[in-house]
């Protein structure tokens, strides 16, 4: 029996890549990674997106996408190298000694079948069990895993279960057949952050129960810390650190390593509110035009000159609606917004240009809110010929001096957004807000988008810029993390109301309002040991109701 | 820097021959158009490289100033259809409204019947002239071009970068000028070739029905119609216009489906 | 089958009558853009201005535009479809022994071509890159590029005189058998056959690569699925509605394709009729030729989003 279930030595791996326009050439994701799993332990690969986590997980089953190859290195799986299997080796392991749990289960799974059919297809097809047996087994995962109504679960089609639970039936599905090695891809991220601990929650104990070795992939520091015996830190392909978690998070032996530790450690000294607010949001109620319900419900928040207002909830709390009612896309029904001391017009075509110019936003994902046919030394310059009347030299200067705030060379006037980094494309993003001179700024999730360093390097760079400038910011957000940083004041909005509003040392202090405390208890933290405090607490809670 | 594949540049190299030809006809050909010049029907020979046609002129200039015809049909319908339907199209997608859906339930409508269809019900109350022909196709075709152009604006209007714009306070010149068109070009330009091609095999069908160009002008469908009879009896005559008229849409079409593929890999890079 | 489904497909097949009316309307004013020669065309040149307006008044073409069409349309309701100007023939019974010619014609194309496309969009897919999909890929675009008349007579110059394999038209009359019929029909129905095949065939190779591309798909590779199973219980569910559909669309190009083939066979279909017709300026006969035309092709066109609907497991489960 060999010592270790899993073990990579020295992995390789290229892939194909073609630019837009550009002829296809090869690159290497993976530059000789090496690892070790035990039987019943689990194992936490942690990385920034495009580290190669979830290749090397599929590596596992010698399993590579269109225009990926495994270049080099072996893969011993249960003591020989699957790397050398042929074709019909490989299926035999696979559903049956490896299973995977893909990262978003709603395109995982086949709409045209019921679950149950695609649960224990593996099961059976690799004879594990029979039918009868099967189902059995499958139900009782379905309990364990939290799932309701698990003896009828399995009728149901997957449009018709909502995403927690179809993530939890893919891990139905790949414990089901009693692997050896389960790897999962990211599960939880593309989850509601409440959503997010239950599931995570499940799949710890499934894996406790059922004794199997685990492949945790995720980008998230504190969720490996959750789950993992051991962590490997990944970066760009290559491997940073690798130990037990304790000692890892703890004691972290390499600088990037640190840094993903503490890189929520920003430091932000709160302000009191002054007594003028830049921003008053009085009021407001908003419904889109041909519905009939609201999406705003008498919201009434305050930003104050250069100070920041975090204003928080999940999907579908009616965060981004708000910003697109102030900035005047969607006229509210009732309410107004007061800002500098006027009052705004509702909607954005009767807006003064001091108005529109006084009031910039930032968007999530950068690559779309920029003219990807614009240079960047256009898309900063407009606002300056359209607000100022800046031509020649002096906006070219004007320019210069916008690219060094945001810590970017003059090399960049003529480049397009598509040679740009990410981070690189946020910068420029903010560059052209500040280029008009603004009084506020709205940040729509401006670094969910973005991996945790570079998130980290704008957001200094935003608080920075607030020094200098004394522009105030309203950050949309979900993060509550860089909301407890950064933040003087927080609103929390839940399904279109404010349920908790005030200075940021008020909001973060109990007692809570429910939806609050569910939110703020739902946020992954590095200490060891968080989860099963969450998870008693909230037993209790049940319980005593 | 792109290279460009083989059969793309094939396809140009034919495409701009035929062109050339077209254009400066009078050089290449060595008959007029309505001269006869021999017997019914003769065989090549080193005075009729392609041989005589059914009544005895010569193939071969008939040809050139056939395909003169053909392709200044195209050519014109297809700048109307282009002009016509990207404008339309652009103006619904960013005004909206009862406008939009007044202009794209008529579209509709006309989209429902196949378009030869159509152009035969009307060709059967209109003067057949070379213009009512070119007004009919462009106008039919614009509808194709209105669809794509519209849903090329619908799908560039809802990015973050066109709400920058708007946000910012400019006008509309502005974001369909700068904004908008600059991103449409791609797909818009690909799709020019295939309606280009669209138009060639329209005209010769309706030639060859005998409802486009009227005798005593032929365009390549109307070459096919007059030699036809010579099938039978083995004359290939007939043939020649149509095996023209295949080479030029085929490559139109090599040319399009390189511009299609590289427009494609601009649009959401999905890598590897 | 759940009430959703239904109550989709019944408000399709309702748009889908509402179009019909309207493309009626609109055929009927297409032929109204130049008034009055109806007349004169019936008449001739030489006819006295008493005569015309005697003509006319029996006509009824006096009556304002939306009468004409109400008595038209109601005409059509209960079967009388006019009769034709150049030979005062009742259309009706003129069209029906065409009709049942063409119906004959386009039922062998699409019988062969349907499989045929489903077939070789399945290899091309499975091979997609490699040479059978490039070839296969090549010769559709090939034939794609060619008006129909081209490859009819590309076809009839080699199979008919050339090879003198068959005749080089098709004709059929009343008192031929079947076999014979099917022989007579074997040349345009190759024709028929080349041109649609190719639209659908690139567009079922499509539809099944993005089948095979889904991410379902992959999860049955991980698996351990053999490649035979997966395409036969996890792909072929999802791809019958998306190829259905896409088989009925393109069944459409048949509509047009007849038109042409029957006129380069001298076939005796609805197709040359319509052809004939428009020459003569025979407007009742280009009206109702048109509107039948255009109903197939509507008609194709509501089977294809019925079945879409029907095949949607969304729809046919809902929450």
């Amino acid at each position: 029996m060999p010592d270790n279930l899993l073990e990579i030595r020295d992995l390789k791996i290229e892939a194909t890549v073609c630019p837009p326009g550009g002829r296809p050439h090869d690159i290497t994701i993976v530059h000789g990674v090496s690892l070790k799993l035990k039987k019943g332990k689990v194992l936490g690969l942690i990385g920034e997106s495009g580290a190669g986590k979830s290749t090397i997980g599929l590596s596992c089953m010698a399993y590579g996408r269109a225009g990926v190859r495994i270049t080099g290195g072996e893969v011993f799986l249960n003591g020989r190298d699957i790397l050398k299997s042929g074709a019909a080796d490989l299926r035999a392991l696979r559903g049956k000694e490896v299973t995977y749990v893909a990262q978003s289960a709603a395109a995982a799974f086949n709409p045209a079948k019921k679950l149950m059919n695609q649960v224990i297809e593996t099961t059976i097809h690799h004879g594990v069990a029979n039918r009868a047996a099967a189902e059995k087994r499958a139900v009782s995962l379905f309990r364990k895993l939290g799932l309701p109504n698990p003896e009828t679960f399995g009728e149901r089609y997957p449009h018709q279960v909502s995403g927690g639970q179809l993530q939890r039936a893919m891990t139905v599905m790949a414990l089901c057949p009693e692997p050896d090695l389960v790897v999962f891809d990211e599960p939880t991220t593309a989850l509601d952050v409440t959503t997010q601990i239950e599931v995570l929650a499940a799949i710890k104990e499934a894996i406790r129960d059922t004794g199997v070795a685990a492949l945790y992939i995720t980008h998230d520091l504190a969720v490996v810390a959750q789950v993992s015996d051991d962590i490997l830190v990944l970066r760009h392909g290559r491997m940073v650190e690798f130990g037990p978690v304790k000692q890892t998070i703890e004691d972290p032996h390499e600088d990037y390593t640190r840094a993903l530790v503490s890189v929520r450690s920003i430091v932000h000294e709160e302000k009191q509110p002054t007594t003028e607010p830049l921003l008053a949001v009085e009021s407001v109620t908003a419904r889109y035009r041909g519905t009939n319900f609201d999406v705003l419900k008498n919201v009434s928040v305050e930003l104050y000159p250069g100070q920041n207002l975090a204003v928080v909830g999940e999907s579908g709390s009616g965060k981004s609606t708000l910003a697109r009612a102030i900035t005047g896309l969607l006229p509210p029904s009732q309410g107004e917004f007061r800002f500098a001391g006027r009052m705004l017009s509702p909607e954005l075509k009767h807006r003064a240009r001091e108005d529109l110019r006084e009031l910039q936003m930032i968007y999530q994902m950068a690559d779309v809110a920029m003219n990807p046919r614009h240079t960047v030394g256009t898309i900063i310059g407009r606002p300056l010929e359209f607000y100022f009347g800046l031509k020649g030299e002096g906006k070219r200067q004007r320019i210069q001096e916008l690219l060094d705030e945001i810590e970017m060379g003059k090399g960049f006037i003529d480049r397009y957004p598509a040679e740009l980094s990410g981070g690189q494309k946020q910068r420029v993003c903010i560059a052209r807000a500040l280029a008009a001179r603004p009084k506020m700024i709205i940040c729509d999730e401006v670094t969910s988008a973005l991996d945790p360093l570079v998130a980290d390097g704008i957001l200094k760079l935003l608080l920075d810029l607030q020094e200098t400038e004394g522009v105030a910011y309203l950050f949309i957000t979900h993060d509550l993390a860089m909301v407890k940083a950064i933040a003087d004041s927080i609103a929390v909005m839940y399904r279109g109301s404010v349920v908790r509003y005030g200075p940021k040392s008020d909001v973060l202090a109990p007692p809570f309002d429910d939806y609050t405390d569910l939110l703020l208890s739902s946020v992954p933290e590095t200490e060891l040991g968080w989860l099963e405090r969450v998870l008693a607490h909230r037993r209790i809670e049940s319980a005593g109701n | 820097m792109t290279r460009i594949p083989i059969s793309a540049l094939v396809g140009l190299v034919l495409t701009g021959v035929f062109f050339v030809v077209a254009v400066f006809g009078d050089f290449f050909a060595p008959y007029g158009m309505a001269e006869i010049v021999g017997d019914v029907w003769e065989p090549s020979s080193s005075e009729h490289w392609l041989g005589t046609d059914a009544i005895g002129r010569d193939l071969l200039s008939r040809v050139i100033f056939g395909g003169r015809l053909t392709i200044l049909i195209a050519t014109a319908a297809t700048i109307l259809s282009f002009t016509t339907g990207s404008i339309l199209g652009f103006t619904a997608a960013t005004i909206g409204g009862w406008i939009d859906q007044a202009l794209s339930r008529f579209v509709d409508l006309i989209m429902a019947i196949p378009p030869l269809i159509l152009a035969l019900v009307v060709l059967s109350v209109m003067p057949v002239t070379p213009v009512v022909l070119i007004v009919v196709m462009g106008l039919l075709d614009s509808t194709r071009v209105y669809r794509l152009s519209r849903a090329v604006a619908v799908d560039i209007t809802v990015m973050d970068y066109v709400e920058v714009a708007r946000l910012r306070g400019e006008g509309r010149p502005w974001v369909i000028f700068r904004e908008i068109l600059p991103n449409a070009l791609s797909p818009l330009v690909a799709e020019l070739g295939l309606r280009f091609i669209f138009a060639i095999l329209f005209i010769s069908t309706l030639s060859f029905l005998g409802l486009g160009v009227q005798p005593p002008l032929a365009d390549w469908g109307g070459i096919v119609k007059e030699n036809k009879e010579g099938l039978v009896y083995g004359v290939a005559a007939a043939l020649v216009p149509a095996i023209a008229i295949a080479v030029l849409a085929i490559s139109v079409n090599l040319v399009a489906d390189w511009v299609l593929n590289r427009t494609s890999s601009l649009k959401g890079s999905r890598g590897a | 089958m759940s009430n959703p489904v239904l109550i989709l497909v019944a408000q399709r097949v309702a748009l889908g009558l509402l179009l019909l009316l309207a493309v009626s309307v609109l055929i009927f004013t297409g032929t109204q853009l130049l008034p009055g020669d109806v007349a004169q065309a019936i008449l001739g040149q030489s006819a006295t201005p008493q005569a015309l307006a005697n003509i006319r008044e029996s006509l009824g073409l006096n009556d304002p535009a939306h009468v004409r069409y109400f008595r038209w349309l109601s005409g059509i309701l209960q079967g009388d479809l006019g009769t034709a100007l150049t030979n005062g023939q009742d259309i009706a019974t003129a069209l029906s022994q065409r009709l049942r010619n063409t119906l004959f014609l386009a039922f062998w194309a699409a019988a062969i071509s349907v499989p045929s496309a489903i077939l070789l969009g399945l290899i091309a897919a499975r091979y997609e890159g490699r040479w059978p999909d490039k070839l296969i890929s090549g010769a559709t675009l090939a034939t794609i590029s060619l008006p129909e008349f081209v490859v009819g007579y590309i076809v009839m110059f080699l199979l008919a005189v050339k090879f003198r394999w068959f005749a080089s038209v098709s004709i059929i009359h009343p008192g031929m058998d079947f076999l014979e019929r099917l022989n007579a029909i074997i040349l345009p129905v190759i024709v028929l056959v080349l041109v649609v095949l190719a639209h659908m065939m690139r567009m079922t190779r499509a539809t099944i690569l993005n089948v095979m591309q889904s991410a379902y798909i992959e999860t049955a590779e991980m698996k351990g699925l053999r490649p035979f199973t997966i395409v036969l219980l996890h792909a072929f569910p999802n791809a019958i509605a998306p190829v259905v559909n896409v088989v009925m669309l393109n069944l459409a190009y048949l509509v047009v394709g007849v038109v042409v083939v029957e006129v380069v066979f001298v076939y005796p279909g609805m197709g040359q009729y319509l052809v004939d017709h428009v020459a003569k300026r025979d407007l009742p006969v280009v009206q109702i030729s048109g509107l039948i035309f255009a109903s197939v092709y509507i008609g194709l066109n509501i089977l294809a989003d019925v079945i879409s609907i029907m095949a949607n497991p969304r729809l046919r489960h809902p929450k």
